[in-house]
This record gives C-alpha cells, structure tokens and sequence, in this order.
C-alpha cells in the first residue's frame, strides 16, 4: 500500500467523520465523532511532515477543548428529546447554499498552484519542535507574547461570566 | 523520524479540496443545527480545516510559518471556546434552554 492511498483513506474517513458530527442528532455522539474528526486530521499532519503539531493538535484540541464541550454538555443535561429542530426547508437552504460555496471555493482554489513543489529535494524537518521553536521565539515573539494577553482576557472574561449573580436579566 | 515529502506523489490540490471540503460541512453544520454548542463545534471544524490547508502549504513551500499561525489559531480558538460555552452556561441558566432561537430575544 502506498502513501497515495492512505492518504486517500485518511481523507474520506475525515470527511465521513465530519459528516457525522453535523448528521447526528444526539450532542454527546456529536461531539465525539468531533474528537475523531481531529484524529484523522492529526494523522494528515504526521502525512504531512507536521509531526510537532500533530501532537499539539491532539493535546489541545481533542484533550483540552473538546473535554470542555463535553464537560459543559453534560453540566446542562440535554437530550435527544429537547433537542431543537430546525425545518426541512431550512436545511435545504443550508445544503444548497453550501454546496455552492464548495463549487466556488474548488473552482476559484484548483489551480492555484503552478510552481511545482520546493520542498520534495529539500531536507523537509520543518514540522520538528527545534525548527519551529526557533521561528517562534525570533520572527513571531511579539504575536506569541500578544496571544498571551488575549489568553489572560478569555480567563478572566470566563470567570466574570460564570460568576453567579442574581439580579441578572 | 522525517518521512519523504507526500507531495512526491500527491498534489496539492488534494488537500485544497479535502480542507474545502471539511470547511463547508462547518457552513452547513452552523446552518442546519439549531443546538448553540453544535454550533460551536462547527466552528471549531471551520477553524481545523482552516488549519489543515496552512500546514498543507506549509508543508509544500518548505516553510515553517503556515505551521506557526496554526499555533495562533489555536489560541484563539481556546479562547473563543472557553469564553463562548461561559456565555452559553450563562444563558443555559437562565432560561433552560439552548436553542439559537432563543437569541431572538437580544432584540429586546
């Protein structure tokens, strides 16, 4: 089996996966066919040389937010029952009007590319922590530093609004 | 381990139509479900399929800074989780409910 296919593979079961997320009607089963959603997108990074942030995909995306999701669905106990529904009309709506967003984006993106690939005579580890570091820390240290102030605001704006109070609304 | 470029034998476009593709089941996913943490989740997929083109040509170009605004995109998509689902608990809280119709009362 070569590379080819399984990237082939790899690409239908991200796409079956996703599918799933928005197909289910049950959150909970939702949200987990999410978190395979981002393994398969995790083993399209490793395809792709990105082995760092394959690792940091699966850290963050799969253990800390979706746990969030998770933890949040559960706190509120919903279920299929309660589960609201939107008309038939709407989601046709919906799918047709994706469905020409995708045929624009694939007909504008196709043939974006005419210079053929640089990186396939290269010595290609620039998916590897100690190449990435060193950009990070020197090229991109003042984005870096920035993200660290907007992290501060999402705490403390999180704990603001879970505070209990009582004369709200 | 550093494995030969995939791109010797796949082209580039493959991973354009995949991460399109992922985008816009995102579109529909927020248009077609009326559950606000569904919603959320599709944003988070919109945002993964954002991802994942960057570090295709990341990958393709040789350079390491289409993985580095991954690493950004991250951050701001913790932040926007973590603030997002508080305003959703808030509202959960007070009227019982998670419905985006709900929403039609900010009209006041």
């Amino acid at each position: 089996m070569n590379v080819e296919t399984i990237a082939y593979i790899l690409g239908g079961l991200t796409i079956g996966s996703a599918l799933m997320v928005i197909l289910n009607t049950h959150p909970i089963r939702s949200i987990l066919y999410l978190i395979l959603t981002f393994f398969m997108i995790s083993a399209n990074y490793v395809l792709m040389n990105a082995q760092f942030l394959a690792i940091v995909n699966i850290i963050v995306y799969a253990g800390a937010i979706m746990v969030l999701f998770l933890f949040v669905l559960m706190m509120l106990n919903l279920s299929k029952d309660n589960e609201p529904r939107s008309t038939i009309m709407m989601k046709a709506a919906a799918v047709i009007a994706g469905g020409s967003l995708l045929t624009v984006f694939v007909a504008s993106l196709k043939k974006a590319i005419v210079s053929k690939s640089i990186a396939i005579n290269l010595n290609n580890n620039q998916g590897m922590v100690e190449v990435l570091g060193k950009e990070l820390f020197s090229t991109y240290i003042l984005p870096f530093e920035i993200s660290s102030v907007l992290f501060i605001a999402a705490i403390v704006g999180a704990v603001v609004l879970a505070k209990r109070e009582k004369n709200i609304l | 381990m550093v494995l030969a470029s995939i791109f010797e034998s796949l082209s580039i476009q493959y991973y354009i139509v995949l991460s399109t593709i992922l985008f816009v089941i995102g579109v529909i996913g927020v248009l077609i479900r009326k559950n606000a943490i569904i919603l959320l989740m599709c944003i988070e997929l919109m945002l993964n399929a954002v991802n994942l083109m960057l570090v295709a040509f990341s990958s393709y170009f040789g350079k390491a800074d289409g993985q580095l605004f991954v690493f950004f995109i991250m951050v701001v998509a913790a932040a926007e989780a973590t603030v997002g689902l508080s305003i959703l608990v808030l509202i959960y809280r007070n009227t019982r409910s998670i419905d985006l119709g709900i929403f039609n009362k900010l009209k006041g």
